[in-house]
């Protein structure tokens, strides 16, 4: 009896198939040397290029920190000392999240990172700006306390003015809360993973040429 | 520039090229900003005022509860008046032919005077006669005569006093007002009308309009917002109770409060006081679609190679071309 194994066949052409194609554009535009580099232009060494990367860092602590609030469930971070400094982490989160995000915002303003074919770049940035305020506006209205209660009262006229609170009620807890924790972090996080693809599949920016101007 | 794999290597041609390590550099950012999180949250804690109950309301400002709820009968309140998305009693704002709080209709329906007055009162009349026929005789009277009453016990609150939490009105042609309100004030006093105001024929409710939209109608939510700063002409949306951050990213949302045309009656365009709602959120959404757009728009795009902040920021790669110079 033979018991050498037989070789893998391997069919005639890897070419075709779906499979093969979405491979081969991964492999084009994204090759492993851009999405994970491990070297870079010297000028990146600029301590702006932190901003992007602290931000990131806060939305992990962010979503972790949300996690286990919504885990336990609303009352425990008004009722326990352990739920009060969870929801303190999360809320002092956020705001390292905002602030490391407007000096990204305002590092990449003044870099011009838009140039050179990187303007979707930048408009997803500033759509995940708008996007996170509103997942931060839906916390603060589902946070259960005299802060969520007024805010409810106050922006519901603005909302209302613009049509928007005839489908986004924000005297509805369940519905801030459902988006807050779900949906809205979902977007967040995934305009973030495509914004740092586009980042990576790229570049950085080279530097203002002084001849040169700031345009896309 | 493509984004093609090889694009990158011809993007950088010429440029010299430094180790990097992207996966530490990350881990070490989610570490340090962990544990500066953990400190601040450690000791700073967060703010978590308790919510307001009408029951507080009801006992610490028992003539605005009072004053209030008649007030939703009269329907002069801001809900009872408000429009859209709640009923059809206003115009809502409009920026002239632009009123999207009217084309959207009516799809959060609240009675004011039937949720927050009449509907609790007859649930609560269930067990008190006296009551019952009170609201009888106010449900089967005329709207004229319904007006009477009120109007003469909404001008006798004006110098109403509470004794032991009762709110006492001089003697008049009340109807059965004084007793509707009396039975109100006690119910709300109780915490009753917290959980009436829920009741939605279901067992649970995580809808808070009805209760927050008559709080909202009286005076005690919003003098309590006011000492936290929290008032829309305080810059109350980016502010928080207590000594802490708040929502500072939307300090230019609530900066057009507190400004022309938006503070004025007479406005510009069409834009003022009345309308500053609908302005502002126009004005905000024209400006955000501006800074998504600014690798397109002249000047703005133009302003990073004017002002030399990226010199600084860059300093490394101009040093050497500045001393060549």
């Amino acid at each position: 009896m033979d018991t050498a194994s037989p070789s893998i066949v391997q069919p005639a052409d890897e070419g075709a198939g779906w499979t093969q194609r979405v491979r081969q554009v991964i492999d084009k535009q994204l090759p492993m040397d851009h999405l994970l580099p491990t070297r870079q232009p010297y000028y990146v060494g600029s301590w702006v290029y932190v901003f992007g990367v602290v931000t990131i860092a806060a939305l992990v602590w962010v979503v972790v920190s949300g996690v286990v609030l919504a885990f336990m469930g609303p009352q425990w971070w008004h009722d326990s000392a352990v739920g009060r400094f969870f929801n303190s982490l999360h809320f002092w989160s956020v705001q390292l999240f905002f602030i490391f995000m407007v000096l990204h915002l305002w590092g990449q303003y003044f870099m011009a990172g838009w140039r050179h074919g990187r303007a979707a770049t930048w408009a997803i940035g500033v759509v995940i700006f708008g996007i996170s305020i509103l997942t931060a506006f839906t916390g603060y209205l589902s946070q259960q306390n005299f802060d969520s209660q007024f805010i409810a009262v106050n922006a519901k006229d603005a909302m209302n003015a613009a049509g928007i609170g005839a489908f986004f009620n924000v005297l509805n807890f369940g519905q801030m809360y459902g988006l807050h924790i779900m949906l809205l972090p979902i977007g967040v996080t995934i305009l973030v993973v495509l914004h740092i693809v586009m980042v990576r599949a790229r570049g950085v920016v080279k530097p203002i040429d002084p001849e040169g101007g700031a345009r896309p | 520039m493509k984004a093609m794999g090889a694009t990158q290597d011809e993007y950088y041609r010429g440029m010299r090229m430094v180790p990097y390590d992207l996966v530490k550099e990350l881990v070490l950012a989610v570490a340090g900003v962990g544990i500066l999180a953990v400190v601040v949250a450690a000791i700073l804690s967060s703010p978590d005022v308790r919510p307001v109950t009408i029951a507080a309301w009801a006992q610490n400002d028992p003539v605005d509860f009072v004053t209030t709820a008649s007030g939703e009968l009269a329907g002069t309140t801001i809900s009872a008046g408000y429009g859209n998305p709640y009923n059809t009693n206003g115009p809502g704002q409009a920026w002239g032919p632009v009123a999207p709080q009217k084309w959207f209709g009516t799809r959060i329906p609240i009675d004011s005077a039937n949720a927050f007055v009449i509907q609790p009162l007859a649930i609560a009349a269930q067990e008190n006669s006296q009551l019952s026929s009170g609201l009888d005789v106010w449900q089967k009277a005329s709207s004229d005569q319904q007006g009477k009453w009120l109007d003469s016990y909404t001008k006798a609150l004006a110098d109403a006093k509470v004794t032991n939490g009762a709110v006492v009105v001089a003697d008049g042609d009340y109807g059965p007002l004084t007793e509707m309100m009396s039975s109100l004030l006690v119910i709300a006093q109780s915490g009753g009308l917290d959980g009436l105001l829920q009741i939605s024929g279901r067992f649970y409710q995580t809808d808070y309009t009805p209760a927050l939209l008559f709080m909202g109608d009286g005076g005690y939510l919003s003098g309590q917002a006011q000492s936290w700063n929290l008032l829309g002409n305080q810059w109350g949306m980016m502010n928080e109770t207590g000594r802490y951050p708040g929502q500072t990213w939307l300090w230019l949302y609530t900066m057009w409060y507190q400004v022309w045309p938006f503070t004025s009656d007479t406005g510009f365009l069409g834009l003022n006081a009345s309308n500053a709602d609908l302005g502002i959120i126009i004005l905000m959404t024209v400006l955000t679609a501006a800074l998504a757009a600014v690798p397109l728009i002249p000047i703005l795009r133009d302003v990073p190679r004017w002002v030399p902040i990226h010199r600084l920021i860059w300093r490394e790669y101009y040093e050497p071309k500045r001393k060549a110079a």
